[in-house]
């Protein structure tokens, strides 16, 4: 307790902002201890799961283990996307194990649960896999980061970019459910705002056996663009058919949540042509192609968008500990939104007061067996959307932090 | 253009024949589970999960031996065949003095394990398939672009159905084994090997199931949790059909298939619950299901 209250008073004083700690006054029960609860075994585990808490570890490495002669400590779970099971196991970590920072993996519902117990706890947690903008806007938390991507961001990207690459005309294939509803009406509003036109939508149930029926009816619409609001297993199935029964490539395929590791499990052939918008590509940069390369040694495959970010996000809160030499929630977080975010995730990326984290995304359209030098080699990058334009604007945020 | 309820007639053929091609994998997954608890009174709850293993094995078959998908819909079968006998010989057999609940929990248990362990090994993004190059391409065919595939997949499925139904009720096997359900002892002294018998009904009625995996491997993403989505379905045509009944599970599977794909044009968002919507109808008004006999 001395300790902390020691930290509030450095910081007040501008003390641990400015110049770094030269000796570590600050971290609490001698421990920097990061959580990591994720899907582990179902269905989003691919994208991140145990391959995403291989991406923390190796930023634990790179940050030499210790920050100060302090040991950093990695804690995981399986929240088997059950919200109760994520907040449940958020609270023990934070009182029984002095949890200092928790990373919140796929699936909306469990982050926004998590988010909740990390504001009551005065602790800073890091969603990345979660796509709800909700996080930042309406349940948004002065100790909430929102990382990697967001429904909106997809929405606007896909939505715009595309209309303005010349797919005017769209047909939506919506899962039936509020995910999808959501998916769906964001997206069909950017395409009438950048002059497209929608034709139709057909509501398919959760988790439909086939949709080779719902595709006819997509392609009896006569648009140019199919929109696919669905996610995970709806998706490949989605894109199987459509390209069984002809639909591709006469019409485009616009993926609104679409990973990597769908992309390679359904493989380049149905794929061909697909648009979606990606926060990062693990072949964008010479620096990004490092890490990936590293993280395939560890893993055996290339990472997707939400592990780079797992790496990215542990490793700028790190940073955040060695910076001002402490582990206090209020001096990391301060820390955070003042500091921009330069690695091989993003160049210039930063924390806004509402929580988002503000970087470019990418529209990509999916490479032809042809084009493709190999595995993983998938995407094309048809846009660079800037962060500004693609994420919710502070003028639109309904945050009960953002000052208007 | 001719239209049926605002919807044009091309279009309704066109997701009448669709419902047809689906109602295939309902027909011979129902069929298998019909012929088990027909003959064995056990209700198979790893069916999905064996379903899934079929598909899984024409994959690997593909992947690790560069087997075809010819070979494997003949190899897949016999090895899920296999597979379940091994069930049926260590586990099953103790449980049919008992109640049916007991296979049931056994069997939704083993569902458990084969699932998690395939989850564990290939994760659950799916693996890719294609059909085979004979299969691949599509005919006009005036109304509607019918996949050749698609169109395989309702011949062979009618094909096994068909001849599953021959063997079970027109043939001297298939009388023993009918007569084996109704009295065991009585069959067992005219010098049948009854318990071999059983075996051997379990393993081919889950063939049945790993013969539908192989079938939907080209049209569905090979994932390990295939067999769960589609399991429940199953079970409910099983019992619209009347359990237990062989021709009733085929032409149910069938019929269900169309009710659903013409659900899917005309209120989509109740495709998936139509199914349930027949069957507590059914139930309603003949609790033996459609062609089941009342005991």
């Amino acid at each position: 307790m001395t300790l902390r209250s020691l930290c509030a008073a450095a910081t007040a004083a501008g003390l641990a902002a400015t110049a770094p700690a030269l000796h570590a006054q600050g971290i609490s029960d001698d421990v920097i201890r990061i959580g990591f609860i994720t899907d582990m075994s179902s269905v989003y585990s691919d994208l991140d799961g145990p391959a995403g808490v291989q991406a923390i570890r190796m930023a634990i490495a790179d940050a030499g283990g210790e920050i100060a002669g302090k040991k950093i400590e990695l804690l995981f779970a399986d929240h088997q996307n059950k919200a109760d099971i994520a907040s449940a196991r958020a609270r023990e970590w934070f009182d029984q194990q002095r949890l200092d920072m928790l990373v919140g993996g796929t699936n909306s519902g469990t982050s926004l649960a998590m988010a909740a117990v990390a504001a009551e706890k005065k602790r800073p947690f890091i969603a990345i896999g979660a796509g709800a903008s909700d996080l930042t806007n309406a349940q948004c938390s002065p100790y909430t980061v929102h990382y990697a991507y967001d429904t909106v961001a997809l929405a606007r990207g896909t939505g715009s970019a595309v209309v303005k690459d010349g797919g005017k005309s769209w047909f939506f294939l919506t899962a039936d459910y509020a995910f999808g509803h959501a998916l769906e009406r964001d997206t069909a509003n950017v395409v009438k705002q950048a002059g497209g036109e929608v034709k139709g939508q057909v509501r398919a149930p959760l988790g439909a056996s086939d949709f080779s029926s719902f595709l006819l009816q997509a392609q009896s619409s006569g648009a140019q663009i199919l929109g696919l609001a669905n996610a995970g297993g709806d998706t490949i199935n989605s894109v199987k058919a459509a390209n069984e029964f002809g639909v591709t490539p006469a019409m485009k395929i616009a993926g609104l949540l679409v990973f990597i590791n769908d992309v390679h499990s359904l493989g380049l052939q149905a794929t061909q042509g697909m648009y979606l918008t990606d926060g990062w590509y693990w072949d964008q940069s010479d620096a990004a192609r490092a890490w990936a390369a590293k993280f395939e040694t560890a893993v055996g495959r290339k990472p997707s968008m939400v592990q780079a970010a797992d790496y990215s996000a542990a490793a700028f809160y790190l940073n955040a500990v060695k910076a001002t030499g402490t582990d206090d929630a209020d001096t990391v977080m301060k820390w955070m939104k003042s500091n921009r975010i330069d690695d091989f995730f993003t160049s210039g990326g930063y924390v806004r007061e509402d929580g988002r984290m503000v970087h470019d995304m990418y529209l990509m359209q999916v490479k032809t067996p042809a084009e493709s030098k190999g595995p993983w080699d998938y995407y094309k990058v048809v846009a660079t959307l800037p962060g500004e334009e693609v994420y919710t604007k502070l003028s639109e945020s309904t945050c009960k932090l953002v000052k208007k | 253009m001719t239209t049926v309820f605002g919807i044009p007639i091309q279009a309704l053929l066109g997701q009448l024949l669709l419902g047809l091609v689906n109602g295939s994998f309902y027909a011979v997954l129902s069929l298998g589970l019909a012929v088990i608890f027909g003959l064995l009174n056990v209700i198979n709850f790893a069916h999905g999960a064996l379903y899934m293993l079929g598909a899984f094995a024409a994959w690997m078959g593909y992947a690790y031996l560069g087997l075809n998908y010819w070979a494997m819909l003949l190899l897949a079968p016999l090895a899920v065949g296999a597979a379940g006998i091994v069930i049926e010989r260590l586990l099953l057999r103790h449980l049919y003095r008992l109640d049916h609940l007991y296979g049931l929990l056994l069997t939704f248990g083993l569902t458990l394990l084969i699932e998690g362990l395939m989850r564990s090994f290939y994760g659950v993004s799916g693996q890719p398939y294609s059909a085979p190059e004979a299969l691949r391409g599509a005919t006009n065919l005036g109304f509607m672009v019918l996949p050749n595939y698609r169109a395989w997949v309702v011949a062979a499925s009618v094909t096994v159905c068909l001849a599953t139904w021959f063997v079970i009720e027109r043939t001297r096997l298939g009388a023993l084994l009918r007569a084996a359900t109704e009295n065991a002892r009585l069959v067992e002294s005219f010098g049948v090997n009854v318990p071999l018998m059983v075996t051997l009904t379990y393993g081919f009625g889950v063939a049945l199931a790993g013969f539908a995996g192989v079938l939907a491997a080209p049209v569905l993403q090979i994932s390990p949790l295939m067999g769960s989505n589609l399991i429940i379905v199953v079970f409910a045509v099983v019992v619209i059909g009347g359990m237990g009944s062989i021709l009733g599970a085929i032409l149910t599977g069938l019929g269900l298939g169309v009710v659903e794909g013409l659900t899917k044009v005309f209120w989509p968002e109740a495709s998936s619950t139509v199914v349930f919507i027949v069957m507590a109808i059914v139930l309603l008004l003949r609790p033996a299901g459609l062609f089941g006999r009342e005991k």
